[in-house]
């Protein structure tokens, strides 16, 4: 196994990278797609069941099948990184928008008329009070959705956007495990390690003052 | 200025057809302790929503310094009033000095007047600034949240109060320490307050003027000696729940 690391470390490296560059920008899309989103829902609640029904239709859809229902698109179609980028924003949307809604509609009642009545704006209130108050939740949404997307981005090689998981199709096709684990453990490891990272940014937000 | 503070016209408050307020017609003079005592769901909290605007009115004027709310810039109109309420509010994740600051440094006030501010309203309201200053609300016993949530009201100056049972949540003695030292700080203060009550012998201790109400409406306005020797239907429980030495919400 050790062995088959070191032969092909080049290409380990390579396809690691495509892989955190795939989870990176559909993370940071998702995040800035989602955020506002979920912010926006506290404001017009309404949206709340279209919104977030929809995301919940969008996690239902296979992977693969939702990578096959985008390839006619025009622009994204063209290119595969593009297509998997678009299809693990998607996915990753659901948490990130359920979690920076609950997290701000979670903000206790009293604290927020207080803010109100003291004469906040909406945009003071949600940057002096809700946001902070909701940033504990909205960073473990990011972090089930940073896992769902590292492992969700090993099916993108099926669609030749690269990553770890062409080690994980290829070992499938050749029946040879080590290809597999090729794959996987560093898969594994990324996941790992960035969720490790962000529970200590989430701990460091939660105030401790004891 | 003659007009009064706070002034409240034939006003109606309604909820899916549901009258919660009906024709409420008093007002507050400039400096005056206005306390509205009644039990709950009478409309007290109700009335004081209205004069901040977190609440509009259905029928009726309500007006502040002679200008009807809804012609006041929210924001202006709420910065003008200090509010503090029953479950305080604090920011938790603010320390006491972020607290009571906030107003202040979102009305663009410098650094320097903010610091000597949030010290003179800390010391105002009994909390020594170099002790609590860098607390967090968990740190804080109830009723010194409460001073807290006084200080903050009172940060920039505002010239009228909102207190929604302020001291409702505390134990007696804290209440009556509080309630003293609240009649000694108007005294130097001289803000227009409407603070909200069931409690008759605060109402009594603390008001120059008591606003009876129930059931949404008012049911007359009495001066703390007057009240005493009512002979109104609506008055008399209160004055027996005192005399029993017992607070209204127990009857």
């Amino acid at each position: 196994m050790l062995q088959f690391f070191l032969s092909h470390k080049r290409e380990v490296f390579t396809l690691t990278m495509e892989h955190l560059w795939l989870v990176g920008i559909s993370m940071l899309l998702a995040i800035a797609i989602g955020v506002p989103l979920g912010i926006l829902l506290t404001w017009r609640p309404r949206w709340k069941t279209l919104v977030l029904g929809t995301n919940n239709v969008i996690q239902t859809i296979p992977s693969l099948a939702l990578f096959g229902l985008l390839l006619p698109l025009p622009w994204l179609g063209a290119r595969a990184s593009r297509l998997a980028i678009t299809a693990l924003t998607l996915y990753a949307l659901l948490p990130i928008v359920r979690n920076t809604y609950t997290g701000i509609r979670d903000v206790a009642a009293p604290v927020r008329e207080a803010a109100l009545g003291m004469g906040l704006t909406r945009h003071q209130l949600l940057w002096h009070v809700e946001l902070p108050l909701a940033a504990n939740v909205i960073v473990a949404g990011i972090r089930v959705a940073t896992a769902i997307t590292v492992g969700m981005a090993t099916i993108a090689a099926a669609i030749g956007a690269g990553g770890l998981g062409e080690f994980i199709f290829r070992g499938l096709a050749m029946v040879d495990d080590h290809v597999i684990l090729a794959g996987a453990i560093p898969a594994a490891i990324m996941a790992l390690s960035v969720d490790m990272v962000l529970g200590l940014v989430q701990r460091r937000l939660v105030r401790v003052h004891h | 200025m003659a007009e009064s503070a706070i002034e409240f016209v034939h006003v109606e408050y309604r909820v899916n057809g549901r009258a919660l307020l009906s024709d409420v017609t008093f007002s507050v003079q400039r400096g005056e302790i206005l306390m509205l005592l009644g039990p709950s769901g009478s409309g007290k909290t109700t009335s004081l929503k209205l004069i901040n605007l977190l609440l509009t009115p259905s029928a009726g004027t309500v007006r502040v310094d002679g200008r009807p709310v809804q012609d006041w810039d929210v924001i202006r109109l709420r910065r003008h009033i200090g509010y503090a309420i029953q479950d305080v509010g604090l920011f938790p994740h603010y320390s006491v000095q972020q607290n009571v600051a906030l107003i202040p440094k979102l009305e663009g006030w410098d650094r320097s007047k903010i610091l000597t501010r949030v010290e003179e309203v800390l010391h105002t309201v009994g909390l020594p600034p170099a002790e609590y200053s860098g607390r967090y609300p968990d740190q804080l016993s109830g009723g010194q949240k409460q001073r807290v949530g006084l200080a903050r009201a009172l940060a920039a100056d505002p010239p009228i109060l909102l207190m929604d049972e302020p001291f409702g949540a505390l134990d007696p003695i804290t209440r009556l320490e509080l309630q003293k030292e609240f009649k000694q700080l108007q005294h130097r203060l001289n803000k227009t307050v409407v603070f909200v009550t069931h409690d008759v012998g605060e109402a009594l201790t603390l008001g120059n003027r008591i606003a009876l109400m129930d059931s949404g409406k008012l049911r007359g306005i009495f001066a703390p000696s007057d009240f005493l020797l009512s002979q109104d239907p609506f008055v008399k429980p209160y004055i027996e729940a005192f005399r029993a030495g017992l607070q209204v919400s127990q009857i």
